[in-house]
């Protein structure tokens, strides 16, 4: 009997808090609903939380990796003016890492255990920047493609729930304007050139379309985050509905630097007033995804040695900022 | 990897856009002490003359409020609608109130 009687007291408890939660999340949801932003000191729910740090993290990762296939190019590229751009986007890429790192602290996750996990290779980072950049065009190419395509992503999340990733999402779409079109006009400097020129930002078109489009993520039936992240309004629009957008504003801009989209089934519909195009290699994308594209190796490799490599900066800097402390505290004795 | 976790302190930055304009709240940053947190306060938040002035403060010297006590905090304000000018019924013949 008394066993028992303990039982059921445990029972009532658990119901107890179970009510407090759904509550809670009623509250939250209702908020959300309102559109108003949760901030970090606010309830949350768990997997609301647990999302938000996979996302922010991710996006901090894809940032911090795609400094590396453009900063191969910082030392070729063909002027010093071209230069000097370069140097300017690869560091804003690596300022979008740092605000995206301290969003996702905000939820209670330290950087150093975010840059860990990415290190060991346990964290994805977007699949874009495991294909290489062989010419001066494939730096065009991902300014225009692939930023092109951060961007159609970025927007919405300036409105997404979660204050911090908002309003640091809204600094990095003012920066990747430039990022666009400065790689805009480097296909357009080429596809006005030599034949030879024309060629090439022809081929980097051809090897950037199909993973920029795959950038949007799988088909909205296959995608098994998307309806809970659109009910949270972490996310505003479904991936299938930000691929076909890139797609329509894209076409016009390749007609215009007179180049061809490597798609035999591109074409106008005129009914729905969209472009439309053939089927996307899902089975690529996964591979990619899975570690195997063509650079995933070289990419974490270059990172682990930059972060070895930069190891005794930070030890110096710890022990001079001690040594200064230590220093203050006698003077102040 | 192995490395034993260092992270450098946490900075909130404020940024004055412009002068005559407050310090506005801009993110936060990791260094090691305050002339590193200005430092890269310059490269992270003013690389397009956003700002004129930094200010740094250790993320764990700011004391915030409980958002769980916001309605203790901030309902009372509610009902004292006549703390507020439009509160009043001033005849329109009456100028310059």
């Amino acid at each position: 009997m008394y066993t028992q009687g303990l039982d059921s007291l445990g029972k009532d408890c658990l119901r107890d808090e179970a009510e407090v939660i759904g509550r809670l999340e009623q509250r939250f949801q209702e908020r959300v609903d309102a559109e108003e932003k949760i901030e970090p000191k606010d309830w949350m729910p768990d997997a609301y939380r647990r999302t938000l740090i996979r996302q922010i993290s991710q996006h901090a990762h894809s940032e911090i990796v795609g400094m590396l296939p453009e900063g191969n190019w910082i030392s070729r590229a063909p002027s010093l003016l071209r230069k000097t751009i370069l140097i300017a986007k690869v560091q804003d890429e690596g300022g979008h890492g740092a605000y995206l790192y301290s969003a996702t602290e905000t939820l209670g996750v330290s950087r150093d255990e975010l840059i860990g996990q990415l290190l060991e290779g346990k964290a994805k980072y977007s699949s874009i920047f495991n294909y290489p950049t062989p010419t001066w065009a494939d730096v065009g190419a991902i300014g225009w493609l692939v930023d092109g395509a951060a961007i159609m992503n970025q927007i919405p999340l300036c409105r997404c729930s979660f204050g911090p990733y908002a309003r640091a999402m809204v600094r990095i779409c003012k920066e990747e304007s430039f990022h666009q079109r400065q790689g805009y006009e480097i296909m357009l400097r080429l596809s006005r050139g030599t034949p030879a020129q024309k060629e090439m930002a022809q081929q980097a078109l051809n090897r950037w379309w199909w993973p920029s489009l795959m950038m949007f993520g799988p088909s909205d039936a296959e995608s098994k985050h998307s309806a809970q992240s659109m009910r949270w309004k972490i996310k505003r629009f479904s991936n299938d509905e930000l691929r076909q957008k890139f797609v329509d504003h894209t076409v016009p801009q390749a007609e215009y630097l007179g180049i061809t989209v490597p798609d035999a089934e591109l074409r106008w519909d005129e009914s729905t007033q969209h472009y439309r195009f053939g089927a996307i290699d899902w089975n690529e994308f996964e591979q990619v995804l899975k570690g195997h594209g063509p650079c995933n190796r070289e990419r974490l490799e270059a990172r682990r040695r930059a972060h070895d490599a930069g190891r005794w900066v930070r030890e110096a800097a710890l022990a001079y900022a001690a040594k200064q402390a230590a220093r203050a505290e006698s003077h102040a004795a | 990897m192995t490395e034993k976790s260092q992270d450098w302190p946490l900075y909130e930055i404020f940024i004055r856009a412009r002068s005559g304009l407050d310090h506005k709240h801009v993110g936060s940053l990791h260094a090691t002490d305050a002339q590193m947190a200005i430092e890269h306060a310059r490269d992270l938040y003013t690389r397009r003359q956003e700002g004129v002035s930094i200010w740094a403060v250790r993320s764990s010297d700011i004391v915030a409020s409980d958002p769980g006590d916001a309605d203790t905090l901030f309902e009372p304000a509610r009902d004292k609608v006549y703390r507020h000018p439009t509160f009043y019924d001033i005849p329109e013949e009456v100028k310059t109130l």
